[in-house]
């Protein structure tokens, strides 16, 4: 039967919800999400350095979605939307946090499963010299990502990529996410 | 050469390109899905100034946000500075930052570290 996506939403709005998305992840629902974060009270309240951090740290999150997401199988309970996403931020007492969801194709989960398992095993110093030979060295991808988004998460959150592979269907896994920021 | 002034979008910065005083302003939030769509024709502009550049430069570099995707373009337009730098003109980047933001001050770091150009990083208070 697949993946439950909606259970999985469930267990993911603990904590105080200030933004919750799931659906096409495009340029105008970007920056709605952008608009709520900007008017949560929750955020008002926060030191100007956590309100720029969680708000960075959530364009990183929400544009990688969009750089990068597949289109879902037509087996997934879902909208059939090309660029489909689930994005979350919460807050729990001490930290915010941020989830993500979306499809992938099982030809790339091992990419990307290692790419993260090379980010997570750096350390800051190894992290910043990494960040600064892509961004010095690299060019631009066709999707006009930089390849930066991942390693500019770890640094700014000083934590681990948290991520879970769910089995969807012969050619399908749900990929999740979740970043937390102190 | 025409003087580009963009104003500042939710997404994008405040840019200003001015040949006659050798002046460079960018300054605001820079975090379009495609960057190098809303930077090219700032490096456009910067390649033909640099056929022709003043005796100084003033660049003022002052964004509260940026995305990864923003910061290759202005690493491109440094590259591009640096050309004229190389040049004998005389080129100044300031790079202004809030006093508790670490993540922008580190972002200035970075560019320090892979740029050749005189380059000032300025705290400024909230």
């Amino acid at each position: 039967m697949g993946f439950d996506i909606d259970k999985w939403y469930l267990q993911k709005m603990q904590g105080e919800v200030i933004v919750r998305y799931m659906g096409e992840i495009c340029s105008e629902k970007i920056t709605e999400t952008l608009n709520a974060i900007e008017s949560s009270l929750n955020l008002k309240n926060e030191k100007n350095q956590t309100r720029k951090k969680v708000y960075n740290v959530f364009v990183e999150c929400i544009q990688n979605l969009f750089h990068h997401v597949d289109t879902p199988p037509a087996t997934a309970n879902v909208e059939a939307s090309p660029r489909f996403g689930v994005i979350i931020l919460a807050k729990d007492s001490y930290f915010y946090r941020i989830s993500t969801g979306n499809y992938v194709n099982l030809s790339k989960v091992n990419l990307i499963r290692d790419r993260i398992d090379q980010i997570n095993s750096l350390s800051d110093e190894e992290l910043k010299s990494l960040y600064r030979d892509i961004l010095g060295n690299e060019v631009i991808s066709y999707k006009g990502g930089a390849g930066l988004g991942m390693l500019d998460i770890v640094r700014k959150t000083g934590n681990k990529l948290e991520y879970s592979i769910y089995p969807h269907d012969d050619d399908f896994v749900f990929f999740a996410m979740d970043v937390y920021i102190s | 050469m025409e003087t580009i002034i963009r104003e500042g979008s939710p997404k994008t910065p405040y840019v200003r390109l001015d040949s006659e005083k050798g002046l460079i302003e960018i300054k605001g939030r820079s975090i379009p899905e495609n960057s190098v769509e809303f930077y090219k024709p700032l490096i456009d502009w910067l390649d033909k100034y640099g056929t022709g550049p003043l005796e100084v430069t003033n660049v003022n570099v002052q964004l509260e946000y940026f995305n990864t995707s923003s910061s290759k373009c202005i690493l491109d337009i440094f590259k591009k500075l640096e050309l004229i730098y190389k040049k004998g003109s005389k080129v100044q980047i300031n790079w202004y930052y809030e006093e508790d933001d670490e993540d922008m001050f580190e972002a200035g770091e970075d560019y320090q570290s892979i740029i050749n150009i005189p380059f000032t990083m300025i705290e400024m208070e909230e």
